[in-house]
C-alpha cells in the first residue's frame, strides 16, 4: 500500500487579516531542529517561508495602524470574548501547532504537547485581564482640592514586536497577547529560524473574530526587517524580546534608532549589554502589558 | 414676490421668544436654553425603540405606509430626461405585477429635471420635490440660491427641499440661517418647503436639536436630515431629537411640521424602526405622509420584495422587482 | 383603534422544556428531598403552574453542605486556579449557547418581558461568568494580600427578581475565589436555577461545586443556620436581612446583605429633559419595579416639576403592559399574589396620606398578577409612600429647591442603595455623588449593570459589594478578625 500523498501548506505573511506573499517575492527555507542524533545530517527541510521586506514591514503598520482605533475603541468584554475565542480555535488545532513547534524546536511528542497546552493556557491568562488590568493599574487619586480625579490605563497604539527567537510558539503567544489586550495593535517579526508557528498562530486569530490589521505577522531575516521597524515614526512601541539569539541584531542600535520618536522600548532579556531570551514557561506578571499603556489621568472640579 | 410672509414669519419668531428685536443673540439665548440631548441615553432609546418586532399584519400595514411616505429620489450628477421620466414612471407604478402596490409620495429631483416628471405625472396624485438653494453644499449666495428656488417653482415643483448654510449655523449666526429660511419659504409661494439640515455636518445631538427649532421657527413645513451626499446620513437617534422637536413645537404654537430622514435608509427593516419611532415619539398623528417621509431610493426595491414575500410566503428576489435604475449603470 | 397598532409577537415556548416536576441539585446529580414534600411554581402572567418542585428541608440542607464541604476539600481547594477559571469559562459559553432557553424559561418563571431577559438579564448573566472566570487565576492582584485563600463553603439565598442573574452574581466570584456553593433560589422563581444545574453537568464541573436546594424561608433559614457553612450572601428584603445578621452574630460566619432601598432619581432644572424621562421610567417601570435599586422616588426641581409631570404621563401613555412572551411588552407581570397584594396596599395608603395618584389606564389581562404604571404627586417626605419600599411599578413625586435640599431628602432614610442625577453640569455630579449616601449613584442614565463595577448599599440596603474588584473581598479570607 503506498503512503498517501499529502497536501503541504503554503506559508505566507499575514498582514490587514488576510494572507499575502512578500512583495519582494522572496521566500527562504526552513529547516526541522537537529534532534540530537546525526548532528551531521542534512538538515530536514519543513517548508519555504515568506521573506519578509521593508515593504511588507510599512503595509503592515499602515494595516496596524488602520485598525488600531476600531479595536481600541472595543469594549473589554469584547476583546476578551475574542481572544478567548482565539484560545478555542487554538485547542481544536492542537495537532498542527504541536506538530510544527517539535519539528522547528526538535522536542519530544510530548514536550511539543505541553507547549501547545501551556501556549493555550497562556493566551486565556491574558484574555482573562481584558476588563480587569484597568482596575489593577487605574484608580482614584485623592487630590488636595475639590476634585474629581482619575488615573486610566489606555493602549499606546501600534507596538512592533521581535517574536522569541527560540519559544516559537509560547514565547509568542506570551509576547503578543499582552500587547493586544489592551487595545495596541501590532506587527510581529517572528522567530527567523522557527516561523511556522507564527502562521498557525496567525491561522488562529484569522478564523476567530480578531479583526484585521490587530495582529499582523511578517516572516524573514530580522537583522534585515527589524531596523525599519524601530525606526519607523508611525510605531509607537517596540518590544526587543527576539534580539535575543537573532544573527546581526544589535538591540542597542534599535533601540538608539527607536528614540527619534521616543518609542516606548521594552529591553531584551538579560542583564548587561548581551540578550538573553527569557524562560517563558512561568506565569508572567503584569509588566508585559502595561509595557505598552499610557495613563491619563483626567480631572474635573466638583461643586453645586 | 410678497414679503408678507417674511414679516409674519418674523414678527411671530419676536413673539414666541418674547423679544422686541429678532436679534442674533436673542436667538442665541433661546436656541440654546432648550434642553440639552445626552448623546448615551438618546441613543440608548432609539435602541430600544429598535427591538419593537412588527410582524403579520402590522407588518403589512408599515410596508405599504412605507411605501407610501417615499420621496423617490435621484440626485446624480449624471441624471438626463430619461432617467428622470423612468423614475417617474416607477412611482406611478412601482410593482407592475401588483397593482394594489401603494404609489409613493413624491420624486425628488434637481430643479432643471422637475419639467421631465411632470411630463410623466402631471395630473396625478405624485408630488414632485426639487431640491433647491445650491444643493448639496449650499455654499453660494443669497440670490443665486433663492433663483434656484424660484426656477424650480416655476418648473411646476409641489415640494422644494432646501439645505441650510452649515456653516452660518455652526459659526452662531443663527440670524442668518433663519433669514435665509423665511426667504425661501417666502419665494416657495404655494410649494411645501422642506429644510435640510445635513445632520452629519452638525454632529452632536444638541446642534440638530437647535437647528430644528430654528427651522421651524423660520417657517419650514418640513425638517429633513440629510443630502444623501455625506456620511452619516440619517440615523434613528438624529431622527428620535427632530420627532422630539416638532412634537414639543405643535405644543408650544399648535403648528404642526413633518420629518423627512434621508439616505442611508435601505431595508425594510430600517423603515420600520422609523415608523415605530414616529408612533411613540411624535404621535400616530405624524403616521401620514402628510407629515413623514423617506428621502431613499433603494428603499423601495426592498419593501416590494417584502410584500411580495407576504403574498406568496415565499423570499423574492431582485429579478422580481422592476427596477428603473439597477446598480451599476 | 389606534392607526399603527403592534400584532403580537410571541416567543415561542417551544425552545424550553419544563419537567413536571424537579428534585434538587446534590453532589451533581438531580435527587429527591428526603422530607417528600413540594410546591408549585405558577407563571404569574396566566397562573398556569409550570411545575412542582422540591422542597429542601433541613436533613436535605445538611447533604449539600457535606457534599459542597467534601467538593471543597478534595477537589476545589486544590485545583490550580487557572482551571477553575476554565470551568467558569464552559459555564459562560454554555449559557451563551443556551441563551434563548434561558431567557423564554426566566419570563415563564418570573413574569418580566422577554425582551429584558433576552436582552439585559441572559447576556449580564453570561458576561458575569466571563469576567470572574478570568480572576480566578489573578487573585493576588487583586489587592486581597499576597496569597488569598478561599473562605470554604458559601450558602446563598437570592430573590425572585432577577432570579438568574442574582444566581449567577453570587456563584460566580464564589467559584473564582475556591469555594463551593449551597444556593437557594426564591419559591416562586426556581425554574432557571435548575436549568442552571443542567449546565454544570454539561461543564463538567465537578459534582458538589454546586448545588441547588429548593424551598421557601424555612429552607432558606436552615442554610443561615448550619454550621457547616462559612459565609453567606443573601439578597432580599431588610427584614430578612436583619434577622440573618441577628443568626450570626457571635458566630465566626462572614455574611453579605444587599437588601432594599428608596432610591431617590434627582432632575435638576438644567437636565436633559427627554433623557431624564427615559431614565426615570427605566428607574422603576423596568422590571415592574421588581429592583431594589429602583428609582421608586423621583426628586425634581420645584421650577420644571409641572413640566416632568407632563413628559413623564405623556410617556407612560406608550408602556404596553401585558404578556411577557410577547417581544413588544415594555412592563409585564406582577411575580406573585402576595407581592400584588403589597402594591395594592401600599397605593391605598399613599392615596389615604394626600398623595395624588395617576396611572396609565391600559388594558389589563384578565388572569395572572398585574399592575398599571403609577405616579404619586405631591409627595411628601414624612408620606410612607416616600419612606417604605413598595417594589412595584410606583412611582413618588417629591420636588427640591436647591442641591443641598436635594441631597438631604435623598439622604433622609434608612435605606441608601442607589441614587440617580440628571443635570447637565458636571461638577454639580460629581459634588451631588460625594454627598449622596448610597453605593451607587447613576448619573444621566439609571439601572446600569456590568460585571466589572461594584454593587452595593450604604446603611440598612446592606453591606458588601458584588462585581468588579470589590466583590471578590467578601469570598476570600482577608485574616482581620478571621
Amino acid at each position: 500500500m503506498s503512503a498517501r500523498v499529502d497536501v503541504r501548506k503554503t506559508y505566507k505573511l499575514y498582514i490587514g487579516g488576510r494572507f499575502p506573499r512578500s512583495e519582494s517575492g522572496r521566500s527562504y527555507e526552513v529547516h526541522a531542529a537537529p534532534t540530537g542524533r546525526g548532528r551531521h545530517a542534512t538538515p530536514r527541510f519543513l517548508a519555504n517561508a515568506a521573506q519578509g521586506s521593508r515593504k511588507d514591514a510599512r503595509d503592515a503598520v499602515v494595516a496596524a495602524r488602520k485598525a488600531q482605533p476600531g479595536w481600541a475603541g472595543a469594549t473589554a468584554y469584547n476583546r476578551g470574548q475574542v481572544l478567548y475565542r482565539v484560545a478555542e480555535v487554538m485547542e481544536g488545532r492542537r495537532a498542527q501547532l504541536a506538530s510544527d513547534v517539535r519539528d522547528g524546536e526538535g522536542l519530544t511528542a510530548a514536550r511539543a504537547d505541553a507547549v501547545v497546552s501551556a501556549a493555550i493556557d497562556r493566551w486565556v491568562w491574558y484574555a482573562g485581564w481584558s476588563d480587569k488590568y484597568a482596575q489593577v493599574l487605574g484608580g482614584l487619586n485623592p487630590v488636595a482640592g475639590p476634585f474629581f480625579d482619575i488615573s486610566a490605563p489606555e493602549p499606546t497604539g501600534v507596538v512592533a514586536v521581535l517574536a522569541p527567537q527560540g519559544s516559537s510558539l509560547l514565547g509568542l503567544v506570551s509576547v503578543v497577547a499582552p500587547v493586544i489586550v489592551s487595545g495596541n495593535t501590532c506587527v510581529v517579526l517572528a522567530s527567523e529560524d522557527r516561523p511556522l508557528p507564527a502562521i498557525d498562530l496567525a491561522e488562529c486569530l484569522a478564523t476567530s473574530d480578531v479583526p484585521g490589521g490587530v495582529v499582523n505577522i511578517v516572516t524573514g531575516r530580522t537583522a534585515e526587517v527589524a531596523p525599519w521597524l524601530a525606526s519607523h515614526r508611525d510605531v509607537n512601541a517596540i518590544d526587543l524580546t527576539g534580539a535575543a539569539d537573532a544573527v546581526d541584531v544589535d538591540w542597542g542600535a534599535l533601540e538608539e534608532s527607536a528614540a527619534e520618536n521616543l518609542k516606548r522600548v521594552l529591553r531584551p532579556g538579560g542583564t548587561g549589554a548581551e540578550a538573553v531570551e527569557p524562560d517563558f514557561e512561568a506565569t508572567p506578571d503584569l509588566s508585559r502589558l502595561s509595557a505598552f499603556l499610557e495613563t491619563k489621568t483626567v480631572w474635573h472640579p466638583k461643586g453645586r | 414676490m410678497s414679503t408678507d410672509t417674511d414679516v409674519d414669519v418674523t414678527a411671530r419668531a419676536r413673539d414666541i421668544l418674547g423679544v422686541s428685536r429678532l436679534t442674533n443673540s436673542a436667538l442665541t439665548g433661546w436656541l440654546h436654553g432648550l434642553p440639552g440631548v445626552d448623546q448615551v441615553g438618546c441613543e440608548a432609546r432609539a435602541a430600544s425603540l429598535s427591538t419593537r418586532s412588527i410582524k403579520t399584519s402590522s407588518k403589512a400595514w408599515a410596508v405599504d405606509t412605507a411605501i407610501s411616505m417615499i420621496d423617490l429620489t435621484t440626485l446624480e450628477g449624471a441624471d438626463t430626461p430619461g432617467k428622470v421620466r423612468g423614475l417617474a414612471a416607477r412611482a406611478l407604478v412601482p410593482d407592475p405585477s401588483d397593482p394594489t402596490t401603494p404609489r409613493p409620495a413624491a420624486v425628488c429631483v434637481y430643479g432643471d429635471m422637475v419639467p421631465f416628471a411632470k411630463e410623466v405625472l402631471g395630473e396625478h396624485p405624485v408630488n414632485v420635490a426639487a431640491v433647491a438653494t445650491a444643493f448639496p453644499s449650499g455654499r453660494a449666495s443669497r440670490a443665486v440660491k433663492l433663483a434656484d428656488t424660484r426656477d424650480a417653482v416655476a418648473n411646476g415643483a409641489d415640494e422644494i427641499d432646501m439645505v441650510i448654510d452649515r456653516g452660518a449655523f455652526l459659526t452662531g449666526d443663527y440670524r442668518a440661517v433663519f433669514d435665509e429660511v423665511a426667504e425661501t419659504r417666502a419665494a416657495c409661494g404655494e410649494a411645501r418647503l422642506k429644510v435640510i439640515m445635513e445632520t452629519g455636518e452638525l454632529v452632536t445631538y444638541d446642534n440638530v436639536r437647535r437647528a430644528s427649532w430654528l427651522s421651524m421657527l423660520a417657517g419650514a413645513d418640513f425638517i429633513k436630515t440629510s443630502t444623501g451626499k455625506i456620511s452619516p446620513a440619517a440615523t434613528l437617534p438624529v431622527t428620535l431629537v427632530m420627532l422630539e422637536a416638532v412634537r414639543d413645537w405643535r405644543e408650544l404654537t399648535g403648528d404642526q411640521v413633518g420629518v423627512k430622514p434621508a439616505g442611508g435608509i435601505r431595508t425594510s427593516k430600517d423603515a420600520i424602526k422609523y415608523l415605530v419611532t414616529v408612533n411613540e415619539v411624535a404621535g400616530e398623528d405624524w403616521l401620514d405622509n402628510h407629515w413623514f417621509r423617506f428621502g431613499a431610493s433603494s428603499l423601495l426595491n426592498d419593501l416590494i420584495l417584502q410584500r411580495q414575500k407576504m403574498a406568496t410566503g415565499a423570499y423574492s428576489g431582485g429579478d422580481y422587482v422592476a427596477d428603473d435604475a439597477p446598480s451599476g449603470y | 383603534m389606534p392607526t399603527f397598532e403592534y400584532a403580537p409577537a410571541p416567543e415561542s415556548r417551544a425552545v424550553v422544556d419544563i419537567r413536571n416536576s424537579y428534585g434538587l441539585f446534590v453532589g451533581g446529580e438531580f435527587v429527591d428531598a428526603e422530607g417528600g414534600t413540594a410546591f408549585k411554581t405558577v407563571n404569574p402572567a396566566t397562573e398556569e403552574v409550570l411545575a412542582e418542585v422540591a422542597e429542601a428541608g433541613e436533613a436535605d440542607v445538611d447533604a449539600a453542605v457535606r457534599a459542597a464541604r467534601n467538593a471543597y476539600t478534595r477537589v476545589w481547594s486544590r485545583m490550580s486556579g487557572a482551571d477553575r477559571g476554565k470551568y467558569l469559562y464552559r459555564i459562560a459559553r454554555i449559557i451563551q449557547e443556551r441563551a434563548r432557553e434561558f431567557a423564554v424559561l426566566e419570563t415563564l418563571d418570573n413574569g418580566k418581558p422577554i425582551r429584558e431577559s433576552r436582552d439585559v438579564d441572559v447576556p449580564l448573566v453570561a458576561a458575569h461568568f466571563f469576567y470572574h472566570a478570568g480572576w480566578a487565576d489573578k487573585l493576588e492582584y487583586a489587592s486581597l494580600g499576597a496569597d488569598p485563600r478561599p473562605v470554604g463553603v458559601v450558602g446563598q439565598v437570592i430573590p425572585w427578581n432577577f432570579p438568574l442573574l442574582m444566581l449567577a452574581w453570587k456563584v460566580a466570584p464564589a467559584l473564582a475565589c475556591g469555594n463551593t456553593v449551597v444556593l437557594k433560589p426564591a419559591e416562586t422563581t426556581p425554574l432557571t436555577a435548575l436549568l442552571f444545574a443542567e449546565v454544570c453537568q454539561q461543564a463538567d464541573l465537578p459534582p458538589g461545586v454546586v448545588n441547588i436546594v429548593t424551598g421557601a424561608g424555612a429552607t432558606g433559614q436552615a442554610i443561615v443556620d448550619h454550621p457547616g457553612i462559612d459565609k453567606l450572601a443573601f439578597t432580599g428584603s431588610t427584614a430578612v436581612g436583619k434577622m440573618i445578621a441577628r443568626s450570626i452574630a457571635g458566630t465566626r460566619k462572614k455574611a453579605t446583605l444587599e437588601l432594599g432601598g428608596k432610591a431617590a432619581n434627582i432632575v435638576f432644572d438644567d437636565a436633559a429633559i427627554d433623557q431624564a424621562v427615559e431614565g426615570i421610567v427605566d428607574g422603576i417601570f423596568f422590571n415592574q419595579g421588581h429592583v431594589c435599586c429602583a428609582g421608586s422616588r423621583i426628586l425634581v426641581q420645584e421650577s420644571i416639576a409641572e413640566e416632568l409631570d407632563h413628559r413623564l404621563k405623556r410617556r407612560l401613555g406608550t408602556l404596553r403592559v401585558g404578556d411577557p412572551l410577547d417581544k413588544n411588552t415594555d412592563v409585564g407581570a406582577i411575580n406573585s399574589r402576595t407581592q400584588l397584594e403589597r402594591i395594592e396596599e401600599m397605593v391605598k395608603v399613599g392615596e389615604a396620606e394626600g398623595a395624588e395618584r395617576w396611572d396609565s389606564g391600559c388594558d389589563l389581562p384578565v388572569d395572572g398578577f398585574w399592575f398599571r404604571p403609577t405616579v404619586f404627586s405631591n409627595v411628601s417626605q414624612s408620606h410612607r409612600i416616600a419612606q417604605e419600599e413598595i417594589f412595584g411599578p410606583v412611582v413618588s413625586v417629591l420636588t427640591f429647591r436647591t442641591p443641598g435640599e436635594a441631597v438631604a431628602k435623598a439622604n433622609n432614610t434608612p435605606y441608601g442603595l442607589s441614587a440617580g442625577i440628571w443635570t447637565e453640569k458636571g461638577s454639580r455630579i460629581l459634588w451631588m455623588a460625594d454627598q449622596l449616601r448610597a453605593g451607587v449613584v447613576w448619573a444621566n442614565t439609571f439601572n446600569k449593570f456590568d460585571p466589572t463595577s461594584p454593587f452595593g448599599g450604604y446603611k440598612e440596603s446592606g453591606y458588601g459589594r458584588e462585581g468588579g474588584r470589590h466583590g471578590l473581598e467578601a469570598y476570600v479570607k482577608t485574616g482581620a478578625g478571621e
